[in-house]
């Protein structure tokens, strides 16, 4: 009697082990709340020391146009206007996806409406496949076609704005596509039925009542687009010619955020006003992705009330 | 006639997508396969032949100690999200806008502070170890995603019967709801390892460029992509380049194409 009661409010082995999942489950999120945080204080804590600590005004960092960090200037303070790279990045992330979008569209609209079957069981799969492509591909084929190009068509060195553009809207491509064409697939078959059956055209139908329809899902996958472009290192890097100037046409050399970085926080020490200066770039990136991710769940709530 | 043009357009459009993607490959492919010789697969790397065999074990070293820690970490998370957690938890909305921002952030970020946190501050210096633990933070919010979705798409009825023949939430979870949901999960880890494969600027910062096979967690090396990066930089070996490029394309893309079948798999037999 005493012995079955005893192994009654004994908790069992196997509850145990439930109890076990549990807790290794919670450890693991608590762990990834533990990394972004992480990541977050110590790219920021270093970012901002540039502003605390080197006594650097965010103005004169956000809105100078000359970039030397390891010399002073007129007014006794280093050179540190990240206008030039900040304006780069906006400009080159803007061109690729304002090219980008009406070809991914257009190819999404060939996929799921045009010819539904090749695109469900050959393109589909393609660009699934292409949206792997490593970027440092998209960079040498930049370096070794687009620029080649460009020094003989515009003359100079070839390395600018144009080309970056180029390569990141080739390299966004098939990410903005895909995600286009999940978009267009999610469109229920009621809404084209409803409108073909009201006499409207095919192109009518698409135009008028599909594209209506995905425009939250769309408007998502340019701005994934963009946020993959912003964020891009090397396939930049290689193909614009890294002068932290600011650009004044898009066929001379120019500078992005990131090829400024990657270019630069090889050669600088540690704790330094040059070194601090970059993590100060890297937190506007970090701030930029935070910005792109509220957007495309902003646009994600709004379409979902529509 | 208007129609015509907008039909026209869609159809240029279709073309261009297609035309530059399919030029990407057949160009590498072209230029490349010719320079693709047996000395490139040399076991030691000199400056006069510039082996890319170290760099492409080296991938794989970190690709699969990359995932052998990433997985449990993502899977479990998962579990917890879809499995344990309440619905419409506040916590739990938090923990997604935490992976999302995970997935927002520039891979060139993670490198920094890869670089920050395990090189420095940990002191790693550049070495494998510090390079796979910045790509296991990289993969992490995808294996949860594909985690999340699949277990999401396991069939509540199967749960409860489970339930009430008595199993505990773990042991439904280990035998009834991850052989159903095994081929997503699967197909989101072969995705993320894929993305290592791929990844540059998050591993220069982390695991340095030497041309060495690593010969501890603690030794520096490079990976085929950054391997390329390098050697594409240095402009000096431009075939060897193209050739490096073929062997990364084609192994991204024998990845990427193993995980789009396991996930086929799965959509048919969920839709069954």
């Amino acid at each position: 009697m005493e012995d079955s009661q005893k192994k009654l409010a004994e908790h069992s082995g196997k509850s145990r082990l439930e109890k076990i999942g549990k807790t290794i489950s919670f450890l693991c999120i608590a762990f990834i709340v533990f990394v972004v945080l992480s990541i977050l204080y110590f790219v920021a804590s270093k970012g901002i020391a540039t502003f605390t600590k080197d006594g650097v005004s965010l103005i004169d960092f956000l809105t100078g146009k000359i970039w030397n960090p390891g010399s002073i200037g007129e007014n006794g303070k280093p050179l540190t206007g990240a206008l030039p790279m900040i304006a780069g990045s906006f400009i080159v992330t803007l061109l690729a996806a304002a090219v980008a979008t009406p070809f991914a569209i257009g190819a999404a609209i060939f996929m799921t409406e045009i010819s539904p079957t090749v695109g469900k069981k050959i393109l589909q799969p393609v660009i699934e496949l292409l949206v792997g492509i490593p970027s440092v591909v998209y960079g040498f084929i930049g370096l070794s076609v687009v620029v080649p190009f460009m020094r003989n068509t515009f003359g100079g060195s070839g390395f600018g704005i144009i080309s970056a553009a180029i390569v990141l809207f080739v390299m966004i491509l098939p990410t903005v596509t895909s995600m286009s064409v999940d978009t267009l697939k999610s469109v229920p078959r009621y809404y084209r039925e409803a409108s073909l059956a009201l006499g409207a055209t095919r192109w009518q139908t698409i135009y008028k009542v599909v594209l209506r329809s995905a425009t939250p899902g769309l408007l998502t996958a340019v701005v994934f687009g963009m946020a993959r472009a912003f964020g891009e290192a090397l396939a930049v890097q290689m193909v614009i010619g890294n002068a932290a100037l600011m650009p004044t046409n898009l066929i001379t050399p120019a500078s992005t955020l990131t090829s400024i970085l990657t270019m630069n926080m090889g050669n600088t020490v540690m704790g330094t006003l040059e070194n601090n200066v970059l993590w100060s770039l890297a937190l506007i990136l970090l701030v930029m992705a935070l910005f792109f991710n509220i957007l495309t769940r902003w646009i994600g709530k709004k379409g979902a009330m529509n | 006639m208007s129609r015509n043009y907008i039909k026209g357009l869609v159809y240029f459009s279709a073309l261009i997508t297609f035309g530059s993607l399919f030029f990407i490959i057949s160009f590498i492919l072209i230029k490349g396969l010719p320079h693709l010789t047996p000395a490139l697969f040399s076991f030691h790397y000199t400056t006069t032949n510039v082996s890319l065999l170290p760099a492409l074990l080296t991938t794989f070293m970190v690709v699969g100690l990359t995932l052998i820690i990433a997985t449990p970490i993502g899977v479990f998370t998962g579990f917890y999200l879809i499995e344990y957690a309440e619905k419409n938890n506040k916590g739990v909305e938090l923990i997604r806008i935490a992976t999302d921002t995970l997935a927002a952030i520039p891979s060139i970020v993670y490198g920094l502070f890869g670089m920050l946190f395990f090189v420095t501050f940990l002191r790693f210096q550049y070495s494998l170890l510090a390079g796979v633990l910045t790509a296991v933070i990289m993969v992490l919010p995808l294996i949860i995603r594909a985690t999340e979705e699949s277990l999401l798409s396991v069939k509540d009825s199967l749960r409860q019967a489970s339930f009430s023949l008595g199993a505990g939430k773990l042991r439904t979870i280990f035998k009834i709801v991850l052989p159903v949901a095994m081929p997503g999960i699967l197909s989101g880890v072969i995705l993320a390892s894929g993305r290592v494969v791929g990844e540059t600027a998050a591993l220069m910062y982390t695991m340095g460029t030497s041309t060495n096979l690593p010969d501890s967690l603690f030794s520096s090396g490079r990976t085929l992509a950054l391997h390329m990066y390098v050697l594409s930089s240095e402009g000096q070996h431009v075939n060897e380049s193209y050739a490096t490029g073929v062997v990364l394309i084609l192994t991204v893309l024998i990845i990427n194409a193993l995980s789009t079948y396991l996930s086929s798999r799965l959509t048919k037999e969920t839709t069954k």
